[in-house]
């Protein structure tokens, strides 16, 4: 419950911030709409109509009435369209397929992990650190152009492009259009997840349960998996949380690579046409995911440890 | 990659809910140590650990190549009528062009020094701006505690909610970027990580011994967070700030990539690479590994750096 009043107060926050940001433009959003050289009077009519001639606190309150009542964000300057239709037509994608690079990234992190540790400074163990370390540090974008260089121009294993279906279904229609794009995506989750999985389990290695378990008797391999690997595995739940800001970002990156048509897209377009309102619409609606994910992420965390109760 | 806070000081934050960590370059208590004790600290990290003497070493060697290297390698990289004069856009590297042209004929090794020159004074100077204000926000939220610290660490939560990229972006477009601005937006988007790990470091000092005893002596609150809190917290900032310097680097070339980088004729790694990503189907290689490759190694040593620096700092990890 306390957890739950907190995120209300972060959305509350992060819409004021919203709010801020379209009023802080140089000039106003009539110069961002109409250019510079629109004349007084196409400005004080704009103004008007759009309510920007009101005190601040009725814009306030006529924003956060719009928004709670109809999600109202206003219109797109750019396509004849409301930022609300736009956004929902492309949010189901995103989800898609931030669902299966975080699953995917998971999946893969985790055994990578425990194989470092398992292997630990021997060969293995220094290899796969110095290429998470390679992934980390290597922008999305410049890995994503990689990838298509080699595996879908030179090999031609996989489409240029991604799925370019409009429905959800569509686009799981199409899964080998989603390899690459999911790669990419996941690709820095698990550089920084196996690094993470690996120092939590040699922390982990170190505890005295552990020391218990070996002296009971436990064989290597049950001390491994069921002792350590499961108390390293809690502390992952609250780091997936964290890193969800960072994942939707690199979704934004991975989606103007392979012109996947999701909303990571439709920010660089919005922010290419200098399209405010979609703009800060599209960043609006990634907070908001965000927030309900770090949301879940804690109350998972709640139910896995039986240490954390929140009341 | 990019854009996102380098998994180990998630793990801090993961940390600092349950209760954070001791300093090892603390001492028990009294001022902080002096500047000598933690320059020899600093140094003993570096003899100790191999990795991050090869960072220092490739940091070190592409400063000197972006900012002295111009100096002995002139190339024209502002004029581009004159690089279009030049017959030859995106040439492969010859004795003429070590490195190649790109598609406006500007030579590639001199572009790199120039564009480098833009990444590293950004990853810099933003990294400084996030910390000083990251680690006074922290600081004050943490000493001063009751509605103080609420509303600081609200405000702290709300902007951590929103993705880095996106604000990046919103800032950016309203602000229409020049190098200062972007180096502004940048530090002053990414100073939250470093006030919550200040914090949580706050927490426990200012019930320490010394402190109180500061207080009994007379000493106020901007005594105490200036000389003897923020002296305290040296171990956590200095890992921090080398991690933000990679970030921000690697910030600066999504920026760049989206095309929201420093506006043309100057530009930045993450603008070129962007350009040559472009031509990646002609295949002209050379208009994207080097760069590339510069990136990644300035971005690793960061890190390599960071890590052996929280090593050092970290009691826990010395007792091992």
């Amino acid at each position: 419950m306390r957890r739950l009043l907190q995120a209300a107060v972060v959305l509350v926050g992060v819409t004021l911030v919203m709010f801020l940001l379209a009023h802080i433009i140089p000039g106003g959003a009539a110069r961002a709409a109409l250019g510079a050289r629109a004349t007084p009077g196409q400005v004080a009519s704009f103004n008007a109509l759009n309510g920007y001639d009101l005190p601040i606190w009725d814009q306030l309150y006529r924003y956060l009435e719009n928004l709670v009542l109809h999600f109202n964000l206003g219109y797109s300057y750019r396509s004849n369209e409301t930022v609300k239709d736009l956004i929902f037509s492309r949010l189901p994608k995103t989800l898609v397929l931030l669902g299966i690079s975080t699953v995917f990234a998971v999946l893969v992190a985790v055994p990578l992990g425990v194989l470092q540790v398992v292997r630990r400074n021997r060969l293995l163990d220094y290899v796969l650190t110095g290429v998470s370390f390679i992934f980390y540090a290597m922008p999305a974008f410049l890995l994503g152009t990689l990838l298509i260089l080699y595996f879908a121009i030179d090999f031609k294993w996989f489409p240029i492009q991604a799925p370019s279906a409009s429905t959800v279904g569509g686009i799981l229609a199409e899964p080998r259009g989603l390899v690459l794009p999911v790669l990419t995506l996941s690709a820095i989750t698990i550089a920084s997840f196996s690094r993470y999985m690996r120092s939590s389990m040699m922390e982990a290695m170190a505890e005295d349960y552990i020391r218990t378990a070996r002296a009971k008797g436990a064989g290597p391999r049950r001390v491994l998996f069921r002792h350590a690997l499961r108390n390293a595995l809690i502390p992952l739940i609250t780091l997936l949380g964290l890193s969800l800001p960072t994942i939707v970002g690199g979704a934004l990156i991975t989606e103007t690579v392979f012109n996947y048509p999701g909303m990571g897209l439709l920010t660089t377009n919005a922010a290419l046409g200098d399209d405010v309102p979609l703009l800060l619409g599209t960043t609006l609606v990634a907070a908001i995911a965000t927030v309900i994910g770090s949301l879940i992420a804690d109350v998972l965390y709640a139910i896995v440890d039986p240490r954390v109760r929140y009341t | 990659m990019a854009l996102g806070p380098d998994p180990m000081i998630l793990e801090e934050l993961v940390e600092e809910e349950v209760g954070p960590v001791e300093v090892a370059g603390a001492p028990a208590g009294g001022e902080a140590t002096s500047g000598g004790g933690l320059t020899v600290q600093l140094l003993r990290v570096f003899v100790e650990n191999k990795l991050a003497v090869v960072g220092a070493v490739i940091i070190l060697l592409m400063i000197l190549l972006c900012f002295l290297g111009p100096v002995f390698y002139h190339t024209n990289q502002t004029n581009s009528q004159l690089a279009l004069m030049n017959s030859s856009q995106n040439s492969p590297p010859s004795a003429a062009y070590p490195l190649g042209t790109d598609g406006t004929g500007f030579d590639m090794l001199g572009r790199i020094m120039y564009g480098g020159q833009t990444s590293l004074e950004v990853g810099f100077a933003a990294a400084g701006i996030a910390t000083v204000v990251g680690v006074l926000w922290g600081a004050i939220s943490g000493y001063f505690g009751g509605w103080v610290d609420a509303v600081m660490m609200r405000i702290v939560d709300v902007l951590l909610s929103i993705p880095l990229l996106f604000l990046l972006i919103v800032l950016a477009v309203i602000f229409q970027a020049s190098l200062t601005l972007l180096i502004l937006i940048i530090g002053m988007t990414a100073w939250l990580v470093p006030a919550r790990l200040v914090r949580g470091e706050t927490l426990v000092l200012r019930v320490r011994d010394f402190v109180q005893a500061v207080r009994v002596m007379g000493g106020g609150g901007r005594r105490i967070v200036l000389r003897h809190i923020v002296p305290n917290t040296i171990g956590t900032i200095i890992v921090n700030a080398t991690f933000q310097v990679a970030d921000a680097i690697l910030l600066l070339a999504a920026l760049g990539f989206i095309g929201l980088g420093v506006p043309a004729p100057q530009t930045d790694w993450g603008s070129m690479l962007s350009n040559g990503v472009s031509y990646a189907v002609a295949g002209y290689w050379w208009e994207i590994y080097p760069v590339g490759v510069a990136i990644v190694l300035v971005v690793v040593a960061l890190n390599f750096v960071g890590d052996a620096l929280r090593d050092a700092f970290e009691v826990r990890l010395q007792r091992r």
